[in-house]
């Protein structure tokens, strides 16, 4: 229902669809309409021009009708399409399923039987095949279908091969279920999008080349008409009557340029990846336009002016579009770093811990992100103000990032040492080996072992303990004054993720580079910084030092969070969940967001925006019961 | 390593805070694996040299005993996964057996690989991608009915809203589709196909790994009930040892494919004897809060 709903509102899909029906109509009609006999030769009136009295478009070379042989023509080709659509649809889909489903020798010889259909040239093919079987329309369409079963095949078989590896074919091969009742119900249903589109933007193609066959005379027989003979007879009188060649040869154009539009709608439609084109093209820098949203100025005065800090965030906000208009991912972030300071920023999915980071450098995807509110403050200038080129140096420069996974972020084609050599910015006259020699020296203070032999390594060479230790050196190759980390430990093993956070550790005592660290896990953060802010729904909801905050968390969310984790050594913590879920980025209230899940939330709490307020010890806490709830605890 | 028949090694047969001790005197094990084997790749090239195989899973034994818990831990890359396949006939042994009720099984034929997952079932780790997008989740959960046990509609409607209200969820949310709920659900739906065919041992891969603190906790907690409210077996493979201690009453400790610890969950993650379990509890109490 939604697929014809989107289909419906492209318009040139629309076009095509009309265009379509509109032939499909007058061939499933045409002997219903009053038309002439379309074989009735007429030699008394050979040629006659369109408009001719009883011919609208005249007569061919035998005196016969153009429009009643074009009617019946296009019914004949249409059929003849389809047909040889659907057969090779059903042929390759075959193929590729069970190529895909059974892999190993089924797959290797099917797909070579495949390859030698694919290595003769289409037309080549065709004709091989209506010479081993004769002349005729039923040949042609045959021909026509063989030669793209291939199209079909590779393409089922490319979707398959994803789906066959998901868990839950899996899931029904326990339950039970036979290979042929999986390939039904799990498999083909998953590849039934990616067949139908294929065979709509190809129906269009097997037109032509049926025509194509039937004009070098080796489909439709005398006297049938099909689109393709009538071209073939109109080209031997082509100079003496244009019109005979011309009406077969404009409907074919219509019908297939119509065929195409309504089968590039039916692709935008169905398949879930041309969604995302929608959104357009991605910006080297987050766009900001700040003084639309008003709001989101609260509390920013608790944070006050820090003295001395290298980065000073103050009532940033970032809204995201979606199609049900633009809505905050993150409002009134407000935090500072000194140098050497580590702040930890946790929260759990889409609480906007990432938007945050990524916002501080610009780098929050627009679209579809718009930082609405705020200033970023890196050594007193408002990295929100800066020209691009500005960004661009302080990017790297000043502020640096180590992501979760650097198997995406580091380049495959490249050697370990060419990718750390891109990373710096050279001195002045600093050539060429100078450059490999810093890279080797950041190797060895990232702790890889052998950096000679790791230099020369390319990404998948390395362990991804390894990989991340890479990422470190390239986000430390200019000594940036802030070092931001977004789960740089997650994808870890246990062992690998303690020697990285060590790692992290010594870099803030060494260079005395501000870190911050965004991780969902609170016990990491603990250990590592000095400062937590927890965030839940694109607010930071409790921030003070990191010990405290980890002991004797304030904010309800912070403490559900933190009781609800395993500990080891506490088998026997009972981990209460919280009830509900994180309420979506549309749907956020308008005060306390965590009071639809919150024990101790009152009337109060849902009556407006609760301001960041100043707890004492250094903490900030952004709950209005937070005094009694200590009170009731202790 | 230990070998079925063996007596069990000395903190094995501490009983666990007081529950299952019942569970634990049945005796005979319910699922064993004896000396699994499983290689990948390798054997001789048409061109060139043969390429050794990697040795995922290298002769790894233990039972599994009614009512047991057991957690397998390791780092990736330790054979945890491609274990917990092999316990539920996804994946066929290169050499050694899966044992159900005492008697050996054959993974290459359909019907013991039948009879062996009307017994185990398994929860899959990435919720997402363990539910069928175009399939209602109530028919998900259906399917090991239809597949394993054969019962008519009416019965089948009836097991779905008993599983969907046992997981905490509306019986009228099997109707839906996998895109309506978010990842917490989804694996609790996982659990209730799990369930779907009243098996007796359920395996886990990484269930709670891919998902929210907050969210594992509600998944962890229908676990523990499920542990505690039912003769049910689980196999819980993690890398979290912390998770794994909340869960389990067995832990086996795997790394490059062997089995280089097993014992009482408690006993092996409070003082570990082999130096890699040493590493690995070290490494989780550093970055424990």
């Amino acid at each position: 229902m939604s697929v014809l709903a989107r289909l419906l509102r492209q318009p040139f899909a629309v076009a095509g669809l009309a265009l379509v029906l509109g032939f499909v109509a007058l061939a499933l009609a045409a002997p219903f309409l009053p038309l002439l006999d379309p074989n009735a030769t007429e030699p008394a009136n050979r040629l006659a021009a369109p408009g001719a009295a009883g011919h609208l478009l005249g007569t061919d070379q035998l005196g016969r009708d153009i429009l009643a042989r074009l009617i019946f023509g296009l019914r004949v080709s249409l059929a003849v399409g389809v047909a040889a659509t659907l057969a090779a649809a059903l042929v390759g889909g075959i193929i590729g399923l069970v190529a895909a489903f059974y892999g190993r020798w089924v797959d290797g010889a099917l797909m070579r039987l495949v390859d030698v259909l694919m290595a003769f040239p289409y037309l080549l093919l065709a004709l091989a095949v209506v010479a081993a079987l004769g002349p005729g329309l039923t040949n042609a369409a045959l021909a026509i279908a063989i030669v793209n079963v291939p199209f079909f095949a590779r393409a089922v078989r490319g979707q398959a091969l994803g789906i066959v590896r998901r868990d839950y074919v899996a899931a029904a091969r326990l339950a039970g279920f036979s290979d042929l009742r999986i390939l039904v119900s799990e498999v083909l249903p998953n590849v039934a999008p990616l067949l139908i589109v294929t065979a709509a933007t190809t129906i269009g193609w097997m037109i032509l080349e049926t025509a194509g066959l039937s004009f070098l005379g080796l489909g439709a027989q005398p006297p049938q008409a099909d689109l393709g003979s009538m071209l073939g007879d109109g080209r031997k009188v082509v100079a003496a009557a244009p019109h005979v060649a011309a009406a077969p040869g404009v409907v074919v154009f219509v019908l297939v340029v119509g065929l195409n539009l309504l089968g590039d709608g039916l692709r935008d439609a169905l398949d879930p990846r041309m969604k995302g084109a929608e959104t357009g093209v991605p910006q080297p820098a987050t766009r900001v336009e700040r003084g639309r949203a008003a709001s989101g100025t609260l509390g920013h005065e608790a944070s006050g002016a820090l003295a001395n800090s290298v980065l000073d965030v103050r009532a940033l906000s970032t809204a995201f579009a979606t199609p049900r208009g633009s809505f905050p991912a993150i409002r009134d972030v407000s935090f500072a770093l000194r140098a050497g300071e580590a702040l930890g920023i946790v929260g759990e999915s889409g609480s906007g811990k990432s938007v945050t980071a990524l916002s501080l450098a610009r780098l929050a995807p627009t679209p579809p992100g718009t930082i609405v509110s705020g200033e970023v403050r890196i050594g007193g200038d408002d990295v929100l103000d800066l020209s691009l080129d500005a960004l661009r140096r302080l990017r790297g420069d000043r502020i640096a990032y180590v992501f979760q996974d650097p198997l995406t972020t580091l380049n495959p084609l490249m050697r370990i040492d060419a990718q750390i050599v891109e990373a710096i910015r050279p001195g002045p006259g600093e050539g060429a080996k100078a450059l490999r020699a810093r890279a080797r020296a950041l190797m060895a203070d990232v702790g890889l072992p052998d950096p000679g032999r790791i230099a020369r390594a390319y990404p998948h060479e390395l362990s991804g303990g390894q990989r991340q230790r890479v990422g470190v050196a390239m986000a430390l190759a200019n000594a940036p004054d802030v070092l931001i980390a977004d789960e740089p430990t997650t994808a870890l093993d246990a062992t690998t993720q303690g020697r990285i956070l060590e790692l992290f550790a010594r870099i803030r005592r060494e260079r005395g580079a501000a870190l911050i660290f965004v991780s969902h896990d609170v016990g990491v953060v603990a250990h590592l910084c000095d400062r937590i802010a927890v965030m839940y729904a694109g607010e930071i909801v409790e921030e003070g030092p990191a010990r405290a905050v980890a002991e004797r968390p304030l904010h309800p969310y912070a403490a559900r969070l933190i009781a609800c984790a395993p500990q080891l050594g506490q088998p026997d913590k009972p981990l209460a969940p919280i009830p509900g879920a994180p309420p979506a980025i549309d749907a956020r209230p308008d005060g306390c967001a965590f009071a639809p899940r919150c024990d101790h939330a009152i009337d109060a709490c849902r009556a407006g925006p609760i301001p960041l307020e100043d707890a004492g010890d250094d903490r900030r806490v952004r709950c209005i019961r937070w005094r009694e709830l200590l009170g009731e605890a202790a | 390593m230990r070998l079925p028949g063996d007596s069990p090694p000395p903190h094995a047969e501490e009983p666990s805070a007081g529950r299952g001790l019942e569970a634990r005197n049945a005796s005979s094990p319910l699922l064993e694996a004896r000396a699994v084997t499983r290689s990948f790749g390798g054997g001789g090239g048409w061109f060139g040299a043969a390429r050794p195989a990697l040795v995922a899973v290298d002769r790894v034994s233990f039972a599994l005993r009614p009512g047991e818990t057991l957690g397998i831990v390791g780092e990736s890359g330790s054979g945890k996964s491609t274990l917990a396949r092999m316990l539920v006939g996804l994946l066929q042994p290169s050499a050694g057996a899966v044992a159900l009720d005492g008697e050996t099984l054959d993974l290459g034929r359909s019907g013991d690989r039948r009879r062996l997952q009307r017994r185990v079932q398994m929860v899959f780790q990435d919720p997402a991608s363990a539910m069928n997008p175009r399939k209602t989740v109530g028919a998900s959960v259906e399917a090991p009915m239809i597949g394993l046990k054969g019962w008519d509609a009416a019965r089948r409607k009836a097991r779905v809203a008993e599983l969907f209200t046992r997981v905490g969820l509306a019986p009228g949310h099997a109707g839906r589709h996998p895109h309506e709920f978010s990842g917490g659900q989804l694996q609790r739906i996982g659990v209730a196909r799990a369930l779907a065919a009243e098996p007796a041992i359920v395996v886990l891969d990484e269930p709670v790994s891919a998902l929210d603190v907050s969210v594992q906790a509600q998944v962890l907690a229908l676990l523990r009930e499920l542990r505690d409210g039912s003769g049910l077996s689980l196999v819980f493979v993690s890398h979290d040892l912390a998770v794994v201690e909340a869960l389990c009453d067995r832990v086996m400790v795997m790394r490059r494919g062997r089995v280089v610890e097993e014992g009482a969950c408690r006993t092996v993650l409070a003082a570990p004897r082999e130096e890699y379990t040493c590493e690995l509890v070290d490494a989780a109490r550093r970055l424990a809060a």
